[in-house]
């Protein structure tokens, strides 16, 4: 019985990565239809944001905690910049051309992942985990290790937020407006190009966060982004392009489906029976779990 | 008069293209007929040999040490004047973890640079990739990691353990220690699976008994639910046969879980100092490690290769039995090309046989049929400095026995790998 509470407590704990990893991505591709494959690359520029402040800054040589806790805010603002800086000098000259966007932000990956190579050199670096994020907490006879329940708590205040600036903030509601319909919002009197910037900015805040959580797990190296991004994609698909219900549905409906299906058979196999139960999904519900309805004639 | 700017606006396109092609045409061209390759050209040019090791990827945490190492072998021996006069020049390549890149290096190394020999490779995949390539060409690679054994190409030499030097003298090591329950844990590619085999064959014969199997994708970090699968089992010890930063992931998670090496030991054959130090010595320290060599080992040569090592790159580097038998491999081959008086690939494999040489693992011999060395094996535990207590070792180097001859209950695993070597030295 612990046993499955634990694969319960897994894939919640894989339910939140892939979460704050698709949640950026569920703004970009969801409510601008930009296909960032860039995405990934921002994920890992807020990974490094820990690295760089635990062992560059001086300030922080003794605080490898207090290192991590900067690193947060940080690196949502590090990673908002860069995707601000890709939106504005690139992706805003190529509106409704989908496959360019592709390509183009495709090519800024590897431009992305060469440079994080030059700057920190090839091997894989390693984020020291604060102090009081080791050891773990018992509980109904499994055991769960601080980093993860942070993961959660982190994901928690997050999700929250992200819901509070839709929903009451001003620029949140403007947001939607776009999303909801371009042409109308534009007539109404919203600057869309500004509204896009800010969607862009917070979409890529919210990978460089991911980054940092991400970086909690494993070692932080420039190919980490391409290990996340196909996830993110994942869930942004299966929970509907652009809806926040959707993206939380779908990551723990992923992250569960995948916890389980490897504890009874093996990683591998449980990655594969993952992504066809995505593609059989996908077959009956093709805008994925929670869809866009609008009456308009643009959807 | 639209269409005729477009057409004048392709016509230049297409002249500038054509006249960048033929000016890079032209700067290959230069190259190639550049200064010497390998072959008997004597006189002062230098000879050119491969390094080719992942300097990026998920590998990366344990091959660019070894690459390090190897450069380090070229300087010394290129400071005491060389190989048959000529002075050595690396040409260093990456395979990037990524195992058809390598064999398209290898083949670059070889047919556009013409190296002497290739030191490189790490994981088994990486060298099963490499050996049509090194066989087709007739090349010569050095493999200085431990492995799977059930191979003896004749074109590749084996500086790092084979299995009855490394994985055997752990396991007969565990039985002896009462470690009897065994969960098996590995990344999924040939060295795991092989190894694994061999494993559960000899627990079979000897009494062990293995309460799981688990693989992860190479490079995989969420290792959640194998410690899950791990911690059920309740097993004595771990074997892991995990490669690159998912040793990271893994020993992150058990210690994270209040796992202690008292409760549940782990013993690695792909964890030395260097990935001690990418893990973090508090996830690691009190669980086992079976090679056959650690900074720690007590030798003449030891001391004066860990002070080269690290006065050349930084005092808080560390030392590992890969970086070391990269090290030894290069010296074999200097060694083997001064007796044989040529660099000709034949005439250094018949020179290296029986070759003996002191390294800092102690004396070692290269066999006069598989192409293997003799090595210590030795069992070491992870201390809170990082580095590694030796807490067994075998009476004096092993004999290399890839096919695993020696050993009934191995029968049938090697499936005539080793044929055309003892064909060969008759």
């Amino acid at each position: 019985m612990s046993d499955y509470l634990e694969q319960v407590f897994n894939g919640l704990s894989l339910g939140w990565i892939l979460l704050l990893v698709a949640l950026g991505l569920t703004f970009t591709f969801g409510q601008m239809r930009v296909i960032n494959m860039a995405h990934g690359e921002l994920i890992m520029a807020g990974a490094y944001t820990p690295y760089v402040l635990q062992t560059e800054i001086g300030l922080f040589a003794g605080a490898k905690g207090a290192a991590f806790v900067v690193a947060l805010p940080l690196a949502f603002v590090v990673a908002g910049a860069l995707g601000v800086l890709l939106e504005r000098t690139l992706l805003s000259r190529m509106v409704n051309r989908p496959l360019d966007t592709l390509l183009v932000t495709f090519g800024v990956s590897l431009i992305l992942q060469q440079a994080a190579k030059d700057r920190f050199g090839a091997p894989n670096a390693d984020v020291v985990t604060p102090t009081w994020l080791r050891g773990n907490w018992d509980l109904l006879g499994f055991t769960m290790p601080h980093r993860r329940l942070f993961i959660m708590a982190l994901g928690l205040v997050v999700i929250v937020g992200v819901w509070a600036f839709m929903a009451k903030l001003p620029q949140g509601r403007r947001m939607r407006a776009v999303m909801q319909n371009r042409d109308l919002a534009s007539v109404s009197g919203l600057a869309t190009r500004r509204v896009d910037a800010v969607t862009f900015f917070l979409g890529s805040g919210l990978a460089g966060v991911a980054g940092v959580a991400v970086s909690l797990i494993g070692s932080v190296g420039s190919q980490i982004g391409t290990d996340y991004v196909i996830d993110a994609f994942l869930v942004v698909i299966v929970g509907g392009l652009g809806t926040l219900r959707g993206a939380v549905i779908a990551a723990f409906a992923l992250g569960m489906t995948n916890a389980f299906s490897e504890y009874f058979t093996t990683a591998s196999l449980g990655k594969a029976i993952v992504f066809i139960l995505v593609v059989a999904f996908l077959q009956f519900r093709p805008n994925g779990l929670v869809a866009f309805r609008t009456r308009g004639l643009a959807t | 008069m639209a269409k005729g700017r477009r057409f004048r606006g392709s016509i230049a396109l297409a002249l500038t293209v054509a006249l960048a092609m033929a000016a890079t045409a032209c700067g290959d061209d230069d190259s190639e007929e550049g200064t010497g390759g390998s072959g008997d050209e004597g006189g002062d040019e230098p000879v050119k040999v491969g390094v080719l090791h992942s300097l990026s990827g998920t590998m990366s945490i344990s091959e660019v040490a070894v690459h390090d190492a190897e450069l380090l072998a070229i300087k010394e021996i290129n400071e005491a004047g060389g190989v048959l006069g000529r002075q050595i020049e690396p040409v260093v390549e990456d395979g990037q973890s990524d195992w058809p890149t390598f064999a398209e290096k290898a083949e670059k190394l070889l047919t556009v640079d013409k190296v002497a020999a290739v030191f490189g490779g790490w994981t088994s995949a990486s060298r099963k990739a490499m050996l049509p390539v090194f066989e087709g060409l007739d090349g010569l690679l050095f493999y200085p990691v431990q492995y799977e054994g059930l191979e003896a190409s004749p074109n590749i030499f084996y500086t790092g353990a084979t299995t009855n030097q490394q994985i055997i003298p752990a396991l007969d090591y565990l039985k002896e220690q009462g470690l009897t329950k065994v969960y098996l844990v590995g990344s999924d590619y040939v060295f795991p699976r092989t190894a694994n085999k061999e494993i559960k064959a000899y627990a079979e014969a000897n009494g062990l008994e293995i309460l799981g199997e688990d693989y992860l994708p190479l490079g995989e970090t969420d290792t959640a639910t194998l410690v899950s699968k791990v911690e059920a089992a309740a097993p004595d010890v771990v074997f892991n046969t995990l490669n690159g930063d998912t040793n990271v992931a893994f020993f992150k998670e058990f210690t994270a879980k209040g796992i202690t090496p008292d409760e549940i030991q782990t013993i690695s054959v792909s964890v030395a100092e260097e990935e001690v130090s990418g893990i973090g010595i508090d996830n690691i320290v009190g669980h086992l490690v079976a090679w056959n060599y650690y900074q720690t080992t007590d030798t003449p040569e030891n001391v004066e290769f860990v002070e080269a090592f690290k006065a050349e790159y930084g005092e808080d580097r560390v030392v590992a039995d890969p970086i070391e038998a990269g090290y030894n491999a290069v010296y074999i081959w200097a060694a083997a090309v001064e007796k044989a008086g040529s660099f000709e690939v034949d005439a250094v494999k018949e020179a290296a046989k029986g070759l003996e040489l002191d390294t800092p693992e102690g004396p070692i011999t290269v066999s006069d049929w598989n192409q293997h060395i003799s090595k210590t094996a030795r069992i070491g535990q992870i201390n809170a400095e990082g580095l590694i207590d030796e807490v067994w070792a075998s009476d004096g180097p092993i004999e290399p026995d890839p096919c695993l001859e020696d050993y009934p209950w191995a029968e049938g695993l090697a499936q005539g790998e080793c044929d055309a070597a003892h064909a060969a030295a008759e």
